[in-house]
């Protein structure tokens, strides 16, 4: 549910952003295949708690920021046989992500 | 032919599949569920109506929803921007488990739904989701390959169209609000109501032609 927060979103609409790929202990809400990929916030979704607090009875607070992320499927997948047009797009908390590495 | 009747070899014994040992879940379950009648928190009869109410909810309120958002601009671009309010505004209460978003289908863009970490579900809106949204197979193909899985389901997308695919990661549920079929001009909202399937607000189908 969308709750309180302390802290100002980190990132825009627009914002190019990397998916964390690290190895949480316990659950979590970042699939495998999204890990270490870079895509576009194209919604911001409101401030939720961290799920992965949650699963443990925990509060979850401060609320996290959760991001719409779009990313591109014949980039994604090497061998993706679809147009270029076609995205992908997932709900990622901020905690997961940073600022795209600009090459 | 040897005579049956004397039987000396063993048929193979298929047990059901609920006659073996309760689970711990299960044995927690029934403990929680005895403790809570017990104590007066929760009677029997409420528990097996809200279990009735939850079996027979289908796709018919969905339905209701999409026909609405057709007829009405207004409608449609409140359900978009704010689906929990625009849903309240017809009495429809999603409660306080999850969000729900509304994506919607157009000539460039075709939404798909899939949740690969579990088998999130708008089930207020479509009721129970079928056995092959929950199933691995579905939940890992339609990331990878939507156009061959949407081909399956006999949705065609041309390459001009988008294929847009929605994991629901987080907390928030999302239902497919598909493009009105042609031939239905003049048509009430309980005639549009019947094209729209349970499919077509996942992504799997188109509505009904008229």
């Amino acid at each position: 549910m969308s709750a309180e927060t302390s802290r100002p979103p980190k990132f825009r609409l627009g914002d190019h952003v990397r998916v964390d790929d690290r190895e949480p202990l316990g659950h979590c809400r970042a699939p495998h295949f999204i890990r270490g990929r870079t895509g576009t916030v194209v919604t911001i979704q409101g401030a939720f708690r961290d799920p992965e607090r949650l699963a443990y009875h925990r509060p979850g607070l401060p609320a996290l920021t959760l991001y719409k992320v779009r990313f591109d499927q014949c980039v994604l997948w090497p061998d993706y046989s679809g147009p270029e047009r076609d995205r992908l797009e997932l709900d990622i908390y901020e905690n997961w992500l940073e600022p795209a590495p600009t090459t | 032919m040897h005579d049956h009747h004397d039987h000396d070899h063993d048929h193979p014994f298929q047990p059901d599949h609920d006659a073996g040992p309760a689970t711990p879940y299960e044995v927690l379950e029934l403990a929680l569920r005895e403790l809570l009648i017990e104590k007066g928190i929760l009677t029997n009869a409420e528990i097996a109506g809200h279990i009735d109410k939850m079996a027979t909810r289908n796709a018919a309120l969905g339905a209701k929803v999409v026909a609405r958002a057709w007829l009405d601009p207004a409608f449609k671009r409140h359900l978009v921007d704010d689906t929990r309010a625009a849903l309240m505004s017809m009495d429809i209460d999603i409660g306080d488990l999850a969000e729900y978003r509304v994506v919607e289908n157009t000539p460039d863009v075709h939404n798909v739904i899939v949740c690969t970490l579990c088998s999130c579900y708008p089930k207020l809106l479509l009721g129970y989701p079928p056995s092959w949204y929950k199933s691995v197979t579905y939940r890992s193909r339609t990331v990878r390959e939507p156009r061959a899985v949407l081909k399956e389901f006999g949705v065609d997308v041309p390459d001009s169209t988008e294929v847009r695919v929605h994991d629901s990661t987080a907390d928030l549920r999302y239902i497919v609000l598909p493009m009105r079929p042609s031939g239905t001009e003049g048509w009430s909202e309980e005639q549009l109501a019947t094209t729209v399937s349970r499919d077509s607000m996942i992504g799997t189908a188109l509505p009904k032609p008229a």
